[in-house]
């Protein structure tokens, strides 16, 4: 009986049921919570930083402070959605104090030009995976999103990487849909761009067979 | 169409968001622009190797280090609310 229970209160309910515990004083929910989620938040940190030892401050961070403002989560939305909302700030937090020269804001108007109108037109060889080693290509898929403007990359992510809705990165980052989907078009094709300089199916010019 | 009109609908078209009258007037571009064709193409297969290739996996021994120090702070964090 309690097993029917307990699936039949799997999602969003098993969410809820964690977030209510936790509220309460239940630290082993909490913990459930983290376990949750951390793997995403550690991702979407390291995209917004580059660098791993602010990512790490940055989970630790923002389930630190999730946990001492649990009170102040209404419940209207997410956890997940609320949590990354908090994250994403410490992220942006830890890029400014990287950054003394520059402000960085996701509201900053990221006006380049650059990607609007596609440049390289090639197809990509028909596997891209087959012509680099996977670190290589994990090296070439990081320096090319690295490049883009942390607004741009921020969107890309939660997008494309961790697959929320247009709506959802519009709440946890504060924009309008509006801005959030031009941003992810610019962010998609910006990447596309560079990327294709990398892939681009080699009888299209460069004399590798 | 113009390029230009075919790339601002470019997202809403890889994530199947647009009625059936705008995609058949961006298929019609599609047939007979190669230049868009690839663009759709590659674009469609940046995110896809965005989502397939995780290039930030958080390593298991780094996880545990990560939830236990996050664990201890938040016990001895007096509980929320009370100490703000």
């Amino acid at each position: 009986m309690a097993t029917i229970q307990k699936r039949a209160a799997e999602g969003v309910t098993e969410e809820m049921a964690l977030v209510h515990a936790a509220k309460s004083g239940d630290l082993e929910a909490f913990s459930q919570l983290v376990h949750r989620y951390d793997r995403n938040i550690f991702r979407i940190a390291q995209h917004i930083t580059h660098n791993e030892e602010d990512a790490q401050d940055v989970v630790q961070d923002a389930f630190l402070k999730a946990y001492q403002n649990l009170e102040q989560f209404q419940e209207n939305s997410k956890f997940y959605t609320w949590l990354v909302r908090i994250a994403v700030n410490e992220a942006l937090m830890k890029l400014r104090k990287r950054r003394t020269d520059r402000t960085v804001s996701l509201d900053e108007d990221v006006e380049t030009e650059e990607g609007s109108m596609p440049r390289e037109v090639a197809d990509w060889s028909p596997n891209p995976e087959q012509l680099y080693g996977q670190s290589e290509l994990g090296d070439i898929l990081k320096k090319t999103i690295q490049g883009l403007p942390p607004g741009f990359r921020t969107v890309f992510v939660l997008r494309d990487v961790e697959g929320l809705s247009t709506e959802e990165t519009a709440e946890m980052l504060d924009l309008s849909v509006l801005a959030v989907k031009s941003r992810l078009l610019r962010a998609r094709l910006q990447l596309r761009e560079r990327l294709t300089r990398y892939f681009k199916s080699k009888r299209d010019g460069d004399g590798h067979q | 169409m113009k390029c230009t009109d075919f790339l601002k609908e470019l997202s809403d078209y890889l994530d199947g968001k647009i009625t059936e009258g705008l995609k058949a007037e961006l298929d019609e571009h599609l047939h007979w622009c190669h230049e868009c064709h690839v663009v759709l193409n590659t674009t469609k297969k940046t995110i896809e190797i965005y989502r397939d290739n995780q290039i930030y996996e958080l390593p298991d021994p780094l996880r545990t280090r990560l939830h236990d120090a996050i664990m201890s702070k938040c016990r001895s964090s007096k509980h929320h609310k009370k100490d703000v």
